[in-house]
């Protein structure tokens, strides 16, 4: 009997394994057969020719551009403003400390927040302060969208951090804030894997820039300029009644996944490089 | 993959080449810092009615002490008699626990260090600790040690690699390690590890060492080889050593202090106390009645 329980649930975990890897492949290979007739050179370092909507000419490279500059902004913010905020939260307030537990209860209502509520929330401020969609308008919602990732996963990195190390650290004589060294040398691959994480949402989201960063055939040249970002394009295209500009949607796919993937490989790359140094 | 690997053997290579010709070069004679000298006279720790609670529990009462300058003084007492406490409280470490609170006074170098106004990061840099169970940094050999002089200022390249040479022959470390000094302190053996720690208390030069049951994680032969640094050390300085190893106490203490439950039983010098007890509990620890 025990025996057959052992099976039984070996199978299960088995079939349950080859659903979300049939999942992926079948994703994948979606992307791949319909995007790749449509993918060549000029679909990534050219403009698009002829509009967005029923455009068949040139490439997406706006898209491309505009989706690389929004994420890089907003995990630079991200990290400025989540490493403080994690810090704060592990180091300087106590274990119990009601402030913390509040803090982390509102990073977890954030977590669970859809992205078009924080699209239509950065419009209705973008409103309110009488600016168009532009860059700035995407890099600051983007930001405000990851911040809570961040938040959850470095904390989670951060509170499995040794009190010993903090200890060693303390009575060499080190104040609370130079510690930060420590500890942020210890926590580096929950960093990392906090990045990866966010730039993974940042990336593939659309309903957040859909109303802030709005949409252009052009590659912005200042913050204030609306911006074009690949989940949009594919978006925009897929909608359109022409077949060819649905092959550009697939293509534009095939992009998006080829950087999230090569994001990824070189997130776990340095995570592991990281992780020389943990205790 | 093997350009990778070849790549990889030679960056360390010349890594190692510029520390190690650094760090190697003779004639660079290690000079402790100025700013940390004090005079022979001055130093001292004596502890003065301590009483400590954690959560209404009264953890140690009215302890009275005077340590000994550059002996190795010895806390032993079974477990749960305040013993951790107590080396806790002498560098203020129990401030980060929850609860706590401290009556009394503890005297080192002639000034108050419960009081609010002394300067806590200047006192733990005084006081030296080895915890039980080796903790280095997450950090390479090198960082380990020169961390703690970057967070006391020193940031001279030449100073550090100086320093970080003399520590770790102090610790007996150098001939061990000196060839990878780039390499994570992690992946150093336990016992190494131990006497990384040692170097890294050694290197903010204070002038106490406080070893918190500091070879029972170690095997036989590290734990004699810091035992051994630990005699060695006491002509520099002051060294109070929790231990749960009676032979061992008996073997390099040269005063000794026997607590239970939260008071000091007996005090005195190594041989009185072990030879000639006075008080009757101490006599039963002693013989093995109870530990």
């Amino acid at each position: 009997m025990k025996f057959f329980e052992e099976k039984v649930f070996k199978v299960l975990m088995y079939v349950a394994l080859l659903i979300v890897c049939g999942v992926v492949l079948s994703i994948v290979y979606t992307i791949f057969s319909k995007g790749w007739s449509a993918m060549s050179w000029d679909m990534v370092s050219k403009l698009p020719g002829g509009g967005f909507y029923i455009g068949k000419e040139g490439g997406f490279l706006n898209a491309i551009v505009g989706s690389l500059m929004i994420v890089g902004a907003s995990t630079v913010l991200g990290l400025l403003i989540s490493i403080p905020v994690v810090f704060y939260l592990n180091i300087y307030l106590k274990r119990k400390s009601k402030l913390a537990y509040t803090a982390r209860l509102v990073y977890d209502i954030l977590f669970g927040v859809p992205s078009i509520v924080y699209g239509a929330f950065g419009f209705t401020i973008m409103v309110y302060l009488g600016l168009k969609t532009s860059l700035l308008g995407g890099i600051i919602v983007i930001t405000l969208l990851i911040i809570p990732i961040f938040i959850r996963s470095m904390d989670e990195a951060a509170r499995d951090f040794p009190r010993d190390i903090l200890d060693a650290t303390y009575s060499l004589g080190a104040t609370r804030y130079q510690t930060i060294k420590v500890v942020l040398r210890q926590i580096a691959p929950g960093i990392a894997t906090a990045t990866l994480l966010s730039i993974g949402r940042a990336i593939g989201d659309a309903a957040a820039v859909m109303f802030t960063a709005g949409y252009t055939d052009s590659i912005p040249t200042a913050l204030s300029q609306p911006a074009a970002t690949l989940p949009l394009a594919v978006f925009f295209q897929l909608s359109s009644p022409i077949p060819e500009v649905q092959d550009r949607a697939y293509a534009a796919a095939f992009v998006l996944t080829v950087l999230v993937l090569i994001l990824s490989v070189l997130g776990r790359y340095f995570t592991n490089k990281f992780s020389k140094n943990k205790l | 993959m093997k350009l990778r690997a070849i790549i990889k053997h030679y960056l360390d290579a010349f890594i190692q080449w510029r520390v190690g010709s650094a760090l190697h070069r003779k004639g660079t004679k290690f000079r402790p810092n100025k700013k940390f000298i004090r005079d022979d006279a001055e130093r001292g720790l004596v502890v003065d009615k301590l009483n400590v609670y954690i959560k209404n529990n009264h953890i140690l009462k009215d302890i009275n002490l005077s340590i000994p300058d550059k002996k190795i003084t010895c806390v032993i007492g079974p477990s749960g008699c305040g013993k951790s406490t107590l080396l806790k409280t002498l560098n203020r470490l129990i401030d980060t626990v929850e609860g706590v609170q401290i009556k009394g006074k503890v005297l080192i170098d002639g000034e108050d260090i419960l009081h609010d106004s002394s300067d806590i990061t200047e006192l733990r840099r005084k006081i030296g600790l080895v915890s039980q169970k080796p903790c280095p940094l997450p950090m390479s050999i090198y960082e380990n040690i020169a961390y703690g002089c970057r967070i006391h200022g020193i940031r001279n390249r030449r100073k550090l690699n100086m320093i970080v040479k003399h520590y770790l022959h102090a610790a007996g470390l150098w001939e061990e390690v000196k060839d990878r000094l780039r390499t994570p302190a992690v992946r150093l053996s336990v016992g190494q590890q131990q006497r990384l720690c040692l170097a890294r208390s050694l290197a903010v030069e204070p002038h106490f060492i406080l070893a918190d049951e500091a070879t029972s994680a170690l095997d036989p032969i590290s734990s004699k080889i810091v035992e051994e640094l630990f005699v060695e050390l006491k002509n520099e300085y002051s060294i109070i050593m929790v231990t749960h190893t009676l032979q061992q106490a008996m073997r390099i203490a040269d005063y000794v202090v026997f607590m239970y439950l939260g008071e000091i039983i007996e005090t005195g010098d190594a041989q009185t106390v072990f030879h000639h007890p006075k008080h009757e509990l101490t006599k039963n620890y002693l013989s093995g009645l109870f530990s």
